[in-house]
């Protein structure tokens, strides 16, 4: 039998997560409800904390968002289209309207999975992960948070709270490849964004290795070649930049796809949202 | 075209709606899976983990120690022949001394709750000593016997005709992966014992083949064993063969108490046969002006680990391989073979599907090979009624192939693609824009025989009671026909109303104690069952007609029925009158036309009962560079002789449609060493609304004269040649060079993607 915890709080999620830090936690469950479903998991105890209304919210300070944990994907295509289109593309192309409506980033964070799709656009962004326990607060760089497939830094007693991202300072790309056209898990994916004003860019691969992984030599390389006074972008730079983000990656063969396609694909994703979002930048 | 006017509200010809819509929409339609008894206890099964083994030792000792757990038995508590199957018994309940493939149940147990169930079958203790797994299909007759009397199922020579020297030879080689049936309601029964035997609530295809495979099995005589048909949650073929039905009966007898078992979708996926995975070489051969010479085909069926239908499937995939076309020779070899892996049996279009890919790839080559258009090829070769199949069967009835063809050719196409990301390759992932896109066009043929084949003596059997009930006539129509989802229920009505021209009719629920329905499958049960209740129908007419002539003082012959009443020149009486003095109940028999097998050389005989026909034209739109795939619009015409439910014609086309685009473009059961990588819609995929495109459906009505109101049978020939066409539209959208490495069906955006790179 299951034991069933429910948080009314943050703070009372907080202490029944020190006091149970072999419990799982449940948000959307639509990560969790499939591994007992499936009898992959056997929990014998979840703490539900979809009704932490802390972690339902979100807000803007400035340049930044904090996104609660718990705000669904529905209301993130909703709600932040404006300040994060990477991340609110992403969650569009995630599971179907239901799935949407119950799945949040910090299930998505806490699954780790390398096809997690709200995941490349945390790291293109440059985003960092708000966790808490009893212990205190921290909070971990995007970047760093994944240490390998279902894997990260958080601790058993930690939550994630929220994830901050700077508002989109240009514009924000996201491109997923799966077989079928719509509920498919990734083969690949890429998100991007343009700083113009500091002439930065980021990028970051899904599905293609271990974990999401940021493209940092393809990042430098765009930003170094790029016209940023409006100039075209010339075909060898997207090459270059594509192939470059597919070197970032370490792709596996798997029943989904072969590392080869894999790796090819990636290539063109970043060709692709670079491109797209070059066009968008000066058509604007 | 014969539109006659249904005589009856809601008879035949009319769109009458299903008595089970507004449930099975709303969420309140019980399916097996929800069957209840208060007192029932739970099966769960031990499955093999090892593609081939010796079984050592079974052992439930500590599964039984678990407090709720009741019983856990092994192929020693079968009481009867611990073998089953279609078309040979070689499957046996439980496995005995080997297992033969990933999933082969070799113990049940039952418990008192679902979890409990599956944690005994956890616990139940098989000691395997793995053996040699044969899964590879082209060294099955090279191997050692998985069966007694080798790894043959069926080798069908089909020969006909002198091969002539042709202007024009094209070959290729085409693999069809294992598509599932993905019905969404897996299979579920309950087992209740009785005073004598035992009552068996369960979804089925076909009620009276289970239970004479399950008398078999318990050891009791068949009317021990009773079925009740419980809420089909579809079937598509994966209900032909038995699956819980067994294991649930043993446990019940056993423990005389209700069991019930229900599968969930991974145990699904081992749970039933799947549609045979195909390795074809083809060679044809034709004149300068297109004309086909010859057409050569090698044809292996991996048939798995037991027979089930693979006899029969061999059968049409060899009488079907050259499609619907007229070729003076050829020289036809098909094989099915025992393998270590899953066993496949049937599945909608049953042999044709995957012919057809093959016969239609090299029909578009013949076509490239020649410079002509690949639907003006096909319009030459055409087979039309008097034509001459490959089996030398002479084509009756109507055979309007070149008309369905130049329908769907004739049609405008669709607009190009525009910007909306949900229209596009990859929906809303956001993977490309319209200006990356590449957009082909694409047919297909197909044929494909309608009821059972070959000497089958195959018979629907059907009760009607007329009486009166509050002054009213009312028709109870009672079969053991399986309403799988296609609407049967509804037809049966329909046919009732028509027949009897009143307006209540109730169908009661099937069961076995009516007579045998046959199965509800190839497309055969409006034909048949239809068929049954027409007859019987007209049989309680004919009492009825009696009777008032009797009453009347005037001959049968003069009266008619009609607004409730019987009618003379003089006098009129009311049906609820005439059934004053008792009901009239009569049961008929029908036998469509009889068949004859093929002689085992050559191959040749009339072994099938009509032909139907279908056309397709796909229109897809691919990204090249990442091989995605958005099929644009399908086109489909099909002749189904008469509609006897317009809508119900259409629901079997969207669904054929849909099923044959998940088999072009991606659904396969993946295999590895016997074992099913991809047991869960995670990673079997389904076409999804964001995949199954508008739809252009025409359909034509030629009666037959040899059927019921002159229907053919109209479940299968829309998903015929779906892949086919689609394949095509894949390969005309990447051009000629990447095209011709696609020969393999699903065609994934992998294998896509692979092609254009190669190029
Ligand atoms: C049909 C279907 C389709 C799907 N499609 C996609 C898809 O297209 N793309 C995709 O990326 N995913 C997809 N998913 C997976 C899933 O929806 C996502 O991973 C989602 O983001 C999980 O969120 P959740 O709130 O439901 O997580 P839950 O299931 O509640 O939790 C997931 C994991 O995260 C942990 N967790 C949850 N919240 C926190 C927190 N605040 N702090 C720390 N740990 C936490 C849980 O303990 C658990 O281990 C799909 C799932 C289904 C069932």
């Amino acid at each position: 039998m299951t034991q069933f915890l429910s948080a009314a709080d943050l703070r009372h999620a907080i202490e029944l997560k020190a006091a149970h830090p072999d419990a799982t936690l449940i948000a959307g469950g639509t990560d969790v409800m499939v591994g007992l479903n499936f009898g992959h998991r056997q929990e014998s105890r979840l703490i539900d904390i979809s009704r932490v209304a802390e972690l339902r919210e979100w807000s803007r300070d400035g340049d930044t968002v904090r996104l609660g944990a718990g705000v669904p994907y529905t209301r993130i295509v909703e709600e932040l289209g404006g300040e994060l289109p990477g991340l609110a593309r992403a969650a569009r192309t995630i599971g179907s309207a239901q799935i949407r409506n119950r799945a949040t980033v910090g299930g998505n964070l806490g699954t780790a999975s390398p096809a997690g799709d709200a995941l490349p656009p945390l790291l293109a962004a440059r985003a960092s992960v708000e966790v808490a326990s009893s212990r205190g607060t921290r909070a971990v760089p995007a970047r760093e948070f994944f240490t390998g497939p279902g894997r990260s830094v958080l601790e058993t007693d930690e939550i994630v709270t929220s994830v901050r991202l700077p508002v989109a300072a240009g514009p924000q790309q996201f491109a997923k490849l799966g077989p079928r056209n719509a509920m498919v898990i990734a083969v690949a994916s890429v998100a991007l964004t343009l700083d113009p004003e500091h002439r930065r860019v980021g990028c970051s691969a899904g599905s293609a290795a271990p974990t999401p992984v940021a493209a940092a030599e393809a990042e430098e390389f765009a930003a170094a070649e790029l016209d940023w006074t409006g100039g075209e972008l010339p075909a060898p730079v997207l090459a270059r930049f594509g192939g470059l983000v597919a070197g970032a990656t370490s792709p596996i063969d798997d029943l989904r796809g072969s590392a080869g396609y894999r790796r090819h694909a990636v290539a063109v994703l970043a060709r692709r949202t670079l491109t797209w979002a070059w066009q968008e930048l000066w058509r604007s | 075209m014969t539109m006659t006017q249904p005589l009856t509200a809601d008879g035949v010809g009319a769109s009458a709606r299903r008595p089970d819509a507004d449930a099975k929409v709303r969420g309140d339609f019980a399916y097996s899976s929800d069957l209840w008894h208060d007192a029932m206890a739970w099966g769960a099964t031990v499955r093999s983990p090892h593609p081939h083994a010796r079984v050592v030792s079974v052992d439930a000792s500590a599964a039984l120690a678990l407090p709720g757990v009741h019983a856990g038995l092994t192929a020693a508590d079968v009481p009867g022949v611990n073998r089953y199957g279609l078309e040979k018994r070689d499957q046996p309940v439980l496995a005995e001394d080997v297992v033969r493939y990933v999933g082969e149940p070799v113990a049940v147990v039952a418990a008192d709750t679902p979890e409990l169930a599956r944690r005994a079958a956890g616990l139940v203790e098989v000691a395997y000593e793995p053996l040699p797994a044969l899964t590879d299909p082209e060294r099955a007759l090279e191997s050692p016997a998985l069966h007694e009397g080798g790894n043959l199922v069926r080798h069908l020579r089909i020969r006909r005709g002198a091969l002539a020297r042709a202007d024009v030879v094209v070959t290729g080689e085409y693999e069809v992966g294992m598509q599932d049936q993905a019905f969404l309601g897996p299979e579920s029964c309950l087992a209740v014992p009785a005073e004598e035997g035992v009552e068996l609530y369960c979804s089925t295809q076909w009620l009276h083949i289970d239970q004479d495979q399950l008398a078999g099995c318990l050891a009791l005589p068949k009317e021990h064993v009773r079925l009740t048909l419980s809420g089909v949650g579809g079937a598509f073929g994966g209900r032909e063969d038995l699956s819980v039905q067994a294991h649930a009966c043993l446990l019940a007898l056993r423990l005389g108490r209700p069991v019930k078992m229900s599968y969930g979708r991974e145990e699904s996926f081992a749970g039933h046969v799947h549609r045979h995975p195909a390795r074809m070489r083809y060679e044809h051969g034709a004149t300068r002006d297109g004309r086909l010479l010859y057409v050569k085909a090698d044809i292996l069926l991996d048939g798995g680990a037991y027979a089930s239908t693979s006899a029969a499937v061999t059968g049409n995939a060899a009488c079907f391989a050259t499609g619907p076309y007229e070729v003076p020779a050829v020289e036809i070899d098909c094989r099915s073979v025992y393998t270590n892996n899953p066993p496949a049996g049937a599945m909608r279009g049953f042999g044709a599907v995957q012919v057809c890919f093959g016969h239609e790839s090299q029909m578009d080559k013949l076509a490239a090979a020649l410079g002509m258009d690949p639907v003006e090829l096909r319009l030459r070769n055409a087979v039309s009624t008097g034509s001459t199949m490959a089996t030398g069967q002479r084509v009756e009835g109507p055979a309007p192939v070149a008309e369905l063809l130049r329908r769907v050719a004739d049609r405008p196409l669709p607009p190009p693609a525009a910007d909306d990301p949900r229209l596009l390759p990859g929906g809303t992932s956001n993977s490309t824009r319209a200006d990356r896109l590449v957009r082909g066009v694409g047919y297909g043929l197909s044929v494909k025989n309608i009821c059972k084949s070959a000497g089958y003596d195959d018979y629907g059997t059907a009760r009607v009671r007329l009486f009166a009930h509050e002054g009213e006539a009312v028709a109870e129509v009672h079969t053991a026909a399986a309403e799988v989802g296609q609407g049967l229920v509804t037809v049966q009505a329909q046919i009732a109303r028509t027949e009897l021209e009143v307006a209540r009719v109730t169908i009661l629920p099937a069961d076995t104690e009516v007579g045998d329905a046959g199965t509800s499958s190839a497309s055969r049960q409006t034909w048949m069952s239809g068929g049954a209740v027409r007859a019987a129908c007209l049989a309680v007419r004919a009492r009825l007609l009696e009777r008032a002539a009797a009453l009347l003082g005037e001959p049968a012959g003069a009266l008619t029925i009609g607004g409730g009443a019987v009618t003379s020149s003089a006098r009129s009486i009311t049906l609820a009158e005439l059934l004053a003095e008792g009901d009239v109940d009569e049961t008929a028999v029908f036998r469509h036309r009889f068949t004859e097998a093929l002689d085992p050389e050559t191959g040749q005989g009339d072994a099938h009962v009509a032909y139907a026909f279908a056309a397709h034209r796909a229109v897809v739109d691919v990204d090249p560079e990442l091989g995605s795939v958005r099929v644009v619009e399908i086109a489909c015409a099909q002749d189904v002789g008469r509609a006897i439910n317009p809508v119900a014609v259409e629901g079997q086309m969207h669904g054929g449609i849909a099923q044959g685009l998940g088999l072009a473009v991606m659904e396969e059961i993946r295999l590895r060493d016997g074992r099913i990588l991809n047991p869960s819609f995670t990673d079997y995929l389904i076409p999804t609304t964001m995949d199954m495109p508008p739809t252009v459906l025409d359909i034509l009505e030629l009666p037959r004269p040899d059927s019921p109101y002159g229907l053919t049978g109209v479940g299968e020939p829309p998903l015929l040649s779906a892949p086919a066409a689609i394949a095509a539209a894949i390969r005309d959208a990447v051009g000629p060079a990447a095209a011709a490495a696609l020969d393999r069906i699903p065609m994934t955006p992998e294998a896509v993607a692979t092609a254009v790179l190669d190029a």
